[in-house]
């Protein structure tokens, strides 16, 4: 439909600089630009490189994304930026971008939560989210279960990783096995000629009295590293397959059986996945095949949709246009450690005047300054 | 504009002289307080962005985090409105702020590039620099730059190392503007809207980088 609304959306909060452009629910341009080949021999994201390359980007990705959409700027009816949550930097220099391009167009500004974001986009991959959706988000970030009644205004953290998020145990077992970073393709490559049920690791909080659906992957994490490092004592060689199989079936069994648990609890008949972890192919496989036992429906976006991109800000931000939501004041300020719960950053007034509100607790970082 | 020191600064200019300019000091909101101050300084002057024909901005040396606040907006508002975005180095407008103060050269600028160490050049005159702007210790320097003010709030921070520190304190929009119209009717050119980082990034990999959920 003509009359849906035309959103750009920028997303900075890691290593992706991202600009999607979407009307209502459908997607009309996704340009990334990611540093991740630059961060790979630290193995993992370096915030000062990952802000200089959103930096260098910006720019050409904004107009590479409104080529790629055929579209003229003049048209957009509003530009939504993650505010947070991310790297407090990498952040800043999106908002700042989103801030000035909305201001030179006149248009409104929408700061949007990233993870809400994450969950938005799979509407434009499935259509409009059944309310309420189930989210399990899993990335090297973040790890969460989480209800949304609304996801403009109403997001409800079920359960989180306690410890290190999936995604980010995923590099540290590559770390450990020398397979280089990021761990998540190359693990879930390798499981796929081993054998999941090799070795029996743990899982973690899993026991009656644990908590039903947060997360931990710490003593997986550790569980495995011991058990190659035995091998290695023992002068064995390491069946590294067998390792990636069996670790990756201990982290998917966890993260589906605590996501499908959540919805019989809470009677909700959909699922959506989220998040880079999301495009593991064992993840979808088993979520796929409890879903349907279970009578839950799956949603998983395509794997370009999962990770981190602009496409998921403009599909929150439509929807924040189509809802009518309060829009952001010109001093916008990014926000790493935005609760989820605040699913955009509404302005005091709408008009963009300065307010009252202490926010340095976002820019009193210590890699404010080189 | 220039955010590269902890000065957020805006100023309008119409190829004569400045129309109107507004900033504030405070290091930690560059992200906050750039935009407001750009709709500070059209309201006074009564005119809106997109009859701006160019825009110049500060590309530092500066604290990273900041000085990247004033390049995006400047490069974003050069996409969004089509016209030239333009560099100019920071320590050059603070120089020229000084000449017109009346600072003959000799002298040298530095600002606090924090970690105890300062950014730095020195310059013939106000509208002259010798060589490329460094990073150092104050106390590396002190020697090379003995007998000179240094103008900037990276010199009156060492007060040891530079006694003849000398204002401005703070790099003003103005000055900047008033330094690019100058090299641009000359025809001169100046530098592309890039940072001036001069350090490496520091290749830490924080843990738990991203972990954000409410306990
Ligand atoms: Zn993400």
């Amino acid at each position: 439909m003509a009359d849906e609304p035309l959103v750009l959306g920028i997303e900075t909060s890691c290593d992706e600089t991202g600009v999607g452009i979407v009307r209502g629910t459908t997607l009309l341009a996704d340009a990334v630009a990611s540093s991740v080949d630059t961060h790979a021999r630290f193995g993992g994201v370096v915030p000062e490189i990952a802000s200089r390359a959103h930096l260098e980007s910006m720019v050409p990705t904004i107009e590479r994304a409104l080529k790629d959409a055929g579209i003229s700027a003049r048209d957009l009816d509003g530009i939504a930026v993650t505010a947070g949550p991310g790297l407090a930097g990498a952040l800043l220099v999106g908002v700042s971008a989103a801030k000035a391009y909305a201001y030179a167009l006149n248009k409104p500004l929408y700061g949007v939560n990233h993870l809400a974001s994450h969950i938005c986009v799979d509407q434009l991959e499935h259509g409009p989210l059944p309310e309420p959706t189930m989210a399990l988000l899993v990335s090297g970030g973040h790890s969460s279960l989480l209800l949304a009644p609304d996801i403009t205004n109403d997001v409800r953290p079920l359960g989180a990783t306690i410890d290190d998020a999936a995604g980010e145990a995923f590099d540290k077992i590559a770390r450990v096995l020398d397979l280089g970073f990021p761990g998540g393709p190359v693990i879930d490559r390798l499981a796929r000629e081993g054998d999941p049920k090799a070795i029996a690791f743990p899982r973690g909080l899993s026991g009656s009295r644990d908590p039903a659906y947060d997360f931990s992957f710490s003593g997986l994490k550790t569980s495995v590293a011991r058990w190659i490092e035995a091998k290695r004592a023992a002068g064995e060689d390491v069946p590294v397959r067998d390792v990636a199989a069996s670790f990756q079936e201990a982290v998917v069994d966890v993260l589906t059986r605590k996501a499908v648990r959540a919805c019989k609890d809470e009677g909700v008949d959909h699922l959506m996945i989220g998040g880079g972890v999301a495009a593991n192919s064992r993840l979808r496989a088993l979520a796929e095949e409890r879903c349907e036992r279970a009578g839950i429906r799956l949603r998983v976006p395509r794997p370009g949709l999962c990770t981190d991109n602009g496409a998921m800000v403009a599909a929150l931000g439509a929807e924040m246009v189509a809802r009518n939501r309060p829009v952001s004041d010109l001093d916008l300020s990014a926000d790493s450690s935005l609760p989820v719960t605040e699913t955009h950053v509404p302005g005091t007034n709408g008009h963009g005047h300065s307010h009252g509100h202490d926010h340095v607790h976002e820019v009193s970082k210590d890699n404010l300054y080189s | 504009m220039d955010t590269a020191t902890p000065a957020v600064t805006v100023a309008l200019h119409d190829g004569d002289s400045v129309v109107a300019e507004t900033g504030q000091v405070d290091a930690r909101r560059h992200g906050e307080l750039l935009l407001p101050a750009v709709d500070r300084v059209l309201a006074e002057a009564g005119v809106k962005l997109d009859s701006v024909t160019g825009l110049v901005v500060g590309v530092g040396p500066g604290p990273y985090t900041g000085l990247r606040v004033g390049l995006v907006t400047a490069a974003t508002f050069g996409s969004a409105l089509s016209v030239p975005v333009h560099g100019l180095c920071t320590l050059d407008a603070l120089a020229y702020a000084a000449g017109r103060d009346g600072l003959e050269g000799p002298f040298a600028v530095a600002t606090d590039a924090r970690r105890k160490e300062v950014y730095w050049a020195r310059y013939e005159d106000h509208r002259t620099r010798e060589g490329e702007p460094g990073v150092d210790r104050p106390a590396d320097i002190a020697g090379r730059l003995a007998g000179l003010p240094v103008v900037g709030a990276g010199a009156l921070l060492y007060p040891e190392a530079f006694p003849d520190a000398r204002g401005p304190e703070h790099v003003s929009a103005g000055a900047l503007a008033a330094l690019a119209a100058e090299r641009l009717a000359a025809g001169a050119a100046l530098l592309p809207p890039q940072p001036l980082y001069l350090r490496r990034p520091d290749a830490q990999v924080p843990k738990n980088y991203k972990v954000v959920t409410p306990k």
